[in-house]
């Protein structure tokens, strides 16, 4: 199939009816209103339904009843929007309900700023709401790789029967390139199985987020660590890029990821060692691609990303484990970090003027 | 020897967990005759909520998707959206579903989704321990309006039935008591018009059940049911508020 | 060879349809394309502004320094971005309301009164086309016979405008010259 042109944001809503999505619900809210705008239009092309809810709330809250019946299903917001859908994030999370939510991150805290921005990596990477639920968070940095991901993030939300989350920066929501689309997956309605249906009525299905005894209450909490324990063995996605000799290495995710690479391309043109670690999923992450670095040569590690204070920097530090400086490079609320940049920052971390940040 | 009444198959042994003289179990068994006798157990899905509601999966033996606090109205449209042939109702308490819950009832209600919203109206939080609902009598002590609900501080008793009444779409709004058996059976009689209506994929029902709580309302079983006939049924009128279905057949 | 590019101008000018038209034109002839709208809280008026980069190889970062290219439909938007232009790099202005000795004195400067242009043909919806035209052909990016086929099949919808559009990119290929 020849590719087309297309926006991030109508690329993911593509993706995702051909990755079998037939629900969609969601609230106004920008940068992401491509996307609900698309589904309206979509879904009910394919036999879907489009609900716009009347709050994030709300929306999130419908994807709970129609992952209930077995459809697959999705909604997407923005940053300030997310915080709001946290509550039905941890609901489906609780309830072994497969969704697929984006955040089409912009500026924060607060209404922040609707520029794109990186800012929500914590409330993505811990736990979008309270109990302590993971999602895999999935960080695209070209409109390919959001199509593929978004595809992606459904057939996992069917594997692990749990929600996803698709995570690009409002950047890569608004560019347009050539996508090759992926093609139509089944769209039938499964019959879901659940822990809570084994504790409270097995002859039926239950969806409950609510356990009533501590032994059952225990029992699916460690359902759950096991199954994030699988993700960290299993799920991590990354891109390492000429890394296996590297003195200097950026870490960058999303559009900062692209924008390093080619800092990376021009300072291995100089003869300068230079690499690149991209985590493609955020959760879980890549710890074990820093476990391959040869400390013996590595003068320092970059982490930069569309956020001010940095955040991923705590997983750098944390996989690393002190064995490099790192340092830190960031901006945030629409401006964006630049190729230049990235590139100074590496060259003078290679000839020894790096400044240790901490 | 001939059956005159049996426990309904429904219902899951060994029954309600629910306080003593609690009217809520009463709920229970209705709806569960009602789909026993439409033959539907299979394909209906409950949509249960947070608080007294939420045990209502404990009682009834049919597939259950439990909403978080307020949200069994939005999970009731997304479950009805995508699967047409399936009864879906609601069960919630007046906490769960006029409180934290207004925006998801009221734009639910508003769309003309195809399920049925039951409200249990028993002017009081019951599971967490008998504090203040927005159907709380003037004057009405709650543990967190310790010398009775005052108007000018917490407002008045909501009636949803008749807020539900201003928007065009609804089919059935309906308030029916549980204190007495000719009540009762008008209320499962309504249940029943609205399961019909939703089988016949006609839209929205509203059916408020006035109840009781005599745990929170510190009084027996019997002096609750005196509590209602006295205050709240009279600050809650009973009836049909809207029939579209008898309407049309005028 | 890889040309990126700012496209700037008020709202209403076109300023997007040049950048998408541009794309459209490369992944028609077998390159490359991006094409990253600047977007505000405004609805309409304002100003407007996207980064273009065509390539013949697959494209990296969208976010540089500098670019090749500007093409300032107004003067606000040269004031506000010939200063990311590489010293020898091409501004293309709309001079029919931006004044040629605003251009830095480094770049090579065509300009092209494409409101003026756009009027004579008919309309001034086309000054768009012309400009896109006039940078196709001074990039020699495209040929002209490239861009008609693109710029017809992409605003086929508006058959009543299809000749008029024709004439607005040989415009456009002769006042790049």
């Amino acid at each position: 199939m020849a590719k087309q042109f297309m926006k991030g944001t109508e690329a993911i809503a593509e993706a995702a009816v051909r990755g079998g999505c037939r629900f969609f619900a969601g609230y106004p809210i920008t940068p992401q209103n491509e996307i609900p705008e698309y589904m309206s239009r979509r879904l009910p092309e394919v036999g879907g339904v489009f609900v716009q809810g009347e709050s994030e709330v709300s929306s999130v809250s419908m994807l709970f009843g129609a992952a209930a019946v077995g459809t697959r299903c999705m909604t997407s917001s923005s940053s300030p929007g997310m915080s709001l859908k946290s509550e039905g994030v941890s609901a489906l999370a609780a309830g072994q309900l497969p969704a697929v939510i984006v955040n089409v991150s912009r500026g924060g805290p607060g209404v922040g700023s609707i520029q794109a921005a990186q800012m929500d990596y914590f409330q993505v990477t811990r736990a979008m709401g309270h109990g302590g639920h993971r999602l895999i968070v999935y960080a695209p940095s070209t409109v390919q790789e959001a199509v593929d991901l978004t595809y992606k993030a459904f057939e996992k939300a069917d594997e692990y029967q749990a929600p996803m989350l698709v995570c690009p920066d409002g950047s890569i929501g608004a560019m347009m390139e050539a996508v090759e689309l992926p093609p139509f997956r089944d769209a039938e309605r499964k019959r879901l199985t659940t822990y809570a249906s084994q504790c409270i009525n097995p002859d039926k299905l239950i969806i409950s987020t609510f356990h009533y005894t501590a032994e059952h209450s225990e029992g699916f909490n460690r359902l759950l660590e096991e199954m994030y324990e699988g993700w960290k063995q299993n799920e991590v996605m990354v891109e390492e890029y000429e890394t296996e000799d590297a003195e200097v290495v950026v870490c960058a995710y999303g559009i900062v990821g692209r924008v390093a690479k080619d800092a990376v391309k021009q300072l291995r043109a100089e003869g300068i060692k230079a690499g690149l670690i991209r985590p493609i999923t955020l959760f879980p992450f890549c710890t074990k691609s820093f476990e391959k670095l040869d400390y013996g040569k590595l003068k320092g590690i970059l982490v930069a990303e569309l956020s001010i204070p940095a955040q991923m920097i705590e997983d750098v530090e944390l996989a690393t484990k002190g064995r490099v400086p790192l340092e830190s490079l960031t901006h945030s609320g629409g401006r964006f970090i630049i190729t230049e940049e990235v590139y100074d920052r590496l060259k003078a971390m290679a000839l020894g003027n790096t400044k240790e940040v901490k | 020897m001939e059956l005159l009444y049996t426990r309904p198959k429904t219902l899951i042994k060994p029954g309600s967990y629910y306080c003593p003289g609690c009217l809520h179990a009463l709920a229970g068994k209705l709806i569960a005759e009602v789909i026993q006798e439409m033959g539907v157990q299979d394909d209906t899905l409950l949509i249960a909520s947070v608080g007294c509601g939420g045990m209502f999966k404990r009682i009834l033996d049919v597939d259950c998707a439990s909403a978080t606090h307020g949200r069994a109205a939005a999970a009731a449209t997304g479950a009805c959206r995508c699967a047409p042939e399936k009864l879906v109702f609601t069960y919630q308490g007046d906490g769960d579903l006029a409180a934290i819950g207004l925006a998801e009832t009221l734009n639910a209600a508003n769309r003309g989704e195809n399920f049925v919203a039951i409200l249990i109206n028993n002017s009081t939080y019951g599971m967490t321990g008998g504090q203040m609902a927005p159907t709380t009598m003037i004057g009405q002590a709650s543990t967190t309006t310790p010398g009775g609900r005052q108007a000018e501080r917490e407002g008045y008793p909501m009636h949803m039935c008749e807020i539900i009444d201003q928007l065009t779409a609804p089919r059935f709004i309906a308030r029916y008591s549980l204190d007495k058996p000719a009540e009762i059976r008008k209320a499962k009689a309504g249940i029943r018009h609205a399961f019909d209506i939703q089988r016949a994929h006609k839209g929205y029902s509203f059916v408020e059940l006035m109840s009781n709580c005599p745990t929170n309302w510190g009084l027996s079983p019997l002096q609750s049911l005196e509590f209602m006939r006295e205050k709240t049924l009279k600050e809650f009128p009973l009836g049909v508020f809207r029939d579209l279905e008898k309407e049309e057949t005028l | 060879m890889i040309n990126r590019s700012v496209v700037a101008g008020f709202g209403g000018q076109g300023v997007m349809m040049i950048g998408k038209m541009l794309c459209y034109a490369s992944l028609d002839h077998g390159k490359h394309a991006l094409f990253l709208p600047s977007y505000g809280t405004e609805q309409r008026g304002g100003t407007a502004n996207c980064t273009v980069i065509l390539s013949d190889e697959e494209i990296g970062s969208p976010m540089t320094a500098h670019i090749d290219t500007l093409i300032a439909m107004n003067e606000p938007s040269l004031k506000k971005f010939q200063g990311m232009v590489k010293p020898g790099g091409t501004v293309y202005i709309n001079s029919s309301l931006v004044k040629p000795e605003d251009v830095r004195e480094d770049v090579v400067c065509t300009a092209i009164p494409v409101d003026d242009l756009a009027h004579e043909l008919g309309s001034t919806k086309v000054a768009n086309i012309i400009m896109l035209s006039a940078y196709a052909a001074g990039t020699g990016m495209f040929t002209k016979e490239e861009v008609t086929e693109t710029v017809l099949h992409k605003l086929a919808s508006k058959p009543q405008f299809l000749e008029m559009n024709r004439k607005a990119v040989e415009t456009g290929f002769e006042h790049a010259k």
